[in-house]
């Protein structure tokens, strides 16, 4: 008896890799040795018992039966029940497992058979080599290019050409009034990159900063927006953990986000986890982002701790008070009304302090017995100023992440010594420059909203044209939560 | 009855990564979290049976029994008789594959065990990423990978 046992690992999902596998009639679309291939007398291919009748290209012939299928195990278990190749008491197997570090999947392909005297070598390479290597290969390949140019036929799109979508443009730096929604087009990937059909953006107060040109992060005419969420369209030859049709988000430091269509570097998206939806994820990715890093890199927020967060009702504070809540921190809040008060206080803030016109430092003090704050997240700046430092206990950390009313000038050193205060002003992608570090990050916050210690709350949804209302919503400080324009 | 099941791929043939962690009481040899091991009663340590008396590096001490051994199958199945884990009816099997596509190998590491409810979610996380994950880290690192 012959013995031929080969394995591989496949660069995608075991659910991808079994959904064309458990299929006993798709071998004539993706192996390259098949010619044709039919079940006899219509059955459903995954029909115990059902046979499948098929050419080879080399001109043979083969009857094969399936005698045992199994969703559980990923696996599947076929014999020869003709063929006008020698194969006699061929029984074959295929089974998955995944590969748990890196989300791949194991296939082992083995089979069993008597072949005529002398032509054993002969039989166990053709088997071995021209049927279960040339199978890797090719399945590879066809989960590739073959689930590519499927959508690509089914979106009418130009294979491997340029496609057509729309994007918000920033014709010059200023208001609302300098966003129009123009058609654009969107290049093929490159080697290392990914197309992507974005199917949500989130909107940030970055954005602002950009269109204002406070950030000069783009030169105008370009388009905005930092985050977006959608399914992979095409994928370049050097992308290998990708595939078309799978989920992803990504936040990068290069505007662009809000359009229908984009290609960007395959290192920055994310996979977006089973369970959450592509608005969450667009929703959650970047705000996300910002809270962990904030909470977990630029201040080690320990259990005891008290926090202020400003803006504790908006997108990165409902976060910040959520999370830091979570980590056994005080949270006190900063808010423009009493119905933000009340959202702020759903989210984990113990205290919040409804002050529109930023004067919150002395409802701090007594909030903590005249002691301040461990650390204030600042996303206000200028016109906060003096009270978030007047907010601030002595070995307190003053971390201005963002500056709403305008840029925080620098603090003066005196000022800083007399309680001998830490000041940081992070930037988020300096933190997400490294993909490893980016990585963390985003599975930490997907972690979180697993747990539901993040709970989004897409409470504005707005079309992509018009995301000139939905800026100003959050600029003129309407907004609650999140805000995500879907295409 | 909860499940943990980790698994990796390791740049070195089957052989290789099996004659590496063949030996039950070798754990300090390869996985990061082990201290120092011995064998009770002075058993070989590839006789079914044998009980390792191992330390953690953060102090606490195991002790598991080998069940079954298989250089055939590149298999071993061992239960945990004491730990400080807080998990009961623990049995866990290391398990490698030849993946003869690039002569590399396939590491299974799996366990089933019962524990109080409520510690299910932490003791899955903490075997599965903290043992299991760690020690294939500590061989991709060993044997380097692509």
């Amino acid at each position: 008896m012959q013995r031929v046992t080969r394995s591989a690992i496949i660069d995608a999902p075991i659910e991808r890799v079994w959904e064309v596998l458990r299929d006993f009639n798709s071998h004539d679309r993706w192996h390259p040795a098949v010619a044709d291939s039919h079940i006899e007398n219509g059955e459903a291919p995954d029909q115990i018992g059902c046979v499948r009748n098929f050419h080879l290209r080399d001109g043979a012939h083969i009857r094969e039966q399936l005698i045992a299928l199994s969703d559980t195990d990923h696996m599947s278990t076929y014999c020869i029940l003709d063929a006008t190749v020698p194969l006699q008491r061929y029984v074959a197997t295929v089974q998955l497992k995944p590969v748990t570090d890196g989300n791949r999947t194991f296939w082992h392909w083995q089979s069993t058979f008597d072949a005529p005297p002398g032509r054993e070598a002969e039989l166990a390479d053709m088997v071995g080599s021209g049927v279960y290597e040339a199978g890797f290969d090719a399945l590879r390949r066809y989960l590739r290019e073959g689930t590519r140019r499927a959508q690509a036929s089914v979106s009418g799109a130009p294979r491997g050409g340029e496609m057509t979508g729309q994007a918000v443009i920033l014709k010059a730096f200023g208001g609302v009034e300098q966003l129009s929604f123009e058609n654009i087009q969107v290049p093929a990937p490159g080697l290392r990159e990914v197309r992507l059909r974005q199917a949500a953006a989130g909107i940030n107060y970055i954005d602002i900063y950009i269109r204002r040109g406070e950030y000069r992060m783009l030169t105008p005419p370009a388009a905005l927006g930092m985050e977006a969420a959608g399914t992979v369209v095409d994928v370049g030859a050097d992308v290998h953990n990708l595939l078309p049709g799978d989920r992803v988000a990504y936040a990068w430091d290069n505007p662009g986000a809000f359009a229908t269509l984009r290609t960007l570097p395959a290192e920055q998206v994310v996979p977006i986890p089973t369970g959450v939806e592509i608005e969450t994820a667009a929703a959650v990715l970047f705000k996300g982002m910002t809270a962990e890093y904030l909470l977990h890199r630029v201040h080690m927020v320990r259990a005891g701790e008290t926090i202020l967060v400003h803006a504790a009702a908006g997108g990165v504070g409902t976060f910040l008070c959520q999370w830091g809540k979570y980590l056994g921190a005080r949270v006190i809040g900063t808010v423009g009304s009493e119905e933000k008060a009340r959202i702020a206080r759903e989210n984990g803030c113990d205290v919040p302090i409804v002050s529109p016109d930023y004067q919150f430092a002395d409802a701090v003090k007594a909030a903590t017995g005249g002691r301040g704050v461990d650390v204030v997240f600042d996303g206000l700046g200028r016109m906060a100023e003096r009270e978030s430092y007047e907010s601030i206990a002595r070995l307190g950390h003053w971390v201005s992440y963002g500056h709403a009313t305008g840029m925080l000038p620098s603090l003066d050193a005196n000022l800083q010594s007399e309680k001998s205060l830490r000041v940081s002003r992070p930037v988020l992608f300096h933190y997400t420059a490294d993909t490893v570090r980016l990585r963390a990050m985003a599975t930490n916050v997907f972690a979180m909203l697993d747990r539901e210690v993040l709970k989004v709350n897409v409470r504005h949804r707005y079309p992509l044209t018009s995301a000139a209302s939905a800026l100003d919503a959050l600029e003129s400080r309407q907004t609650i939560g999140s805000v995500v324009l879907v295409a | 009855m909860i499940k943990v099941y980790t698994s990796s791929v390791v740049d070195a043939s089957a052989d290789a990564v099996w004659a590496h962690i063949r030996d039950f009481n070798g754990l300090p040899k390869w996985h990061p979290a082990i201290a120092e091991s011995r064998i009770e009663g002075n058993w070989p340590s590839d006789r079914v049976g044998c009980i390792r008396n191992f330390q953690l590096r953060d102090g606490g001490t195991i002790r598991e029994q080998l069940l079954t051994l298989s250089d055939y199958d590149y298999q071993c199945t061992y239960s945990i008789l004491e730990s400080p884990m807080g998990v009961d009816n623990y049995i866990a099997t290391l398990k490698l594959t030849p993946v003869t596509d690039g002569n590399r190998t396939f590491a299974e590491w799996s366990a089933e065990f019962d524990t109080l409810p409520g510690q299910e979610r932490r003791l899955a996380e903490s075997i599965g990423q903290g043992v299991f994950q760690a020690g294939f880290d500590a061989l991709k690192s060993y044997f380097g990978h692509r």
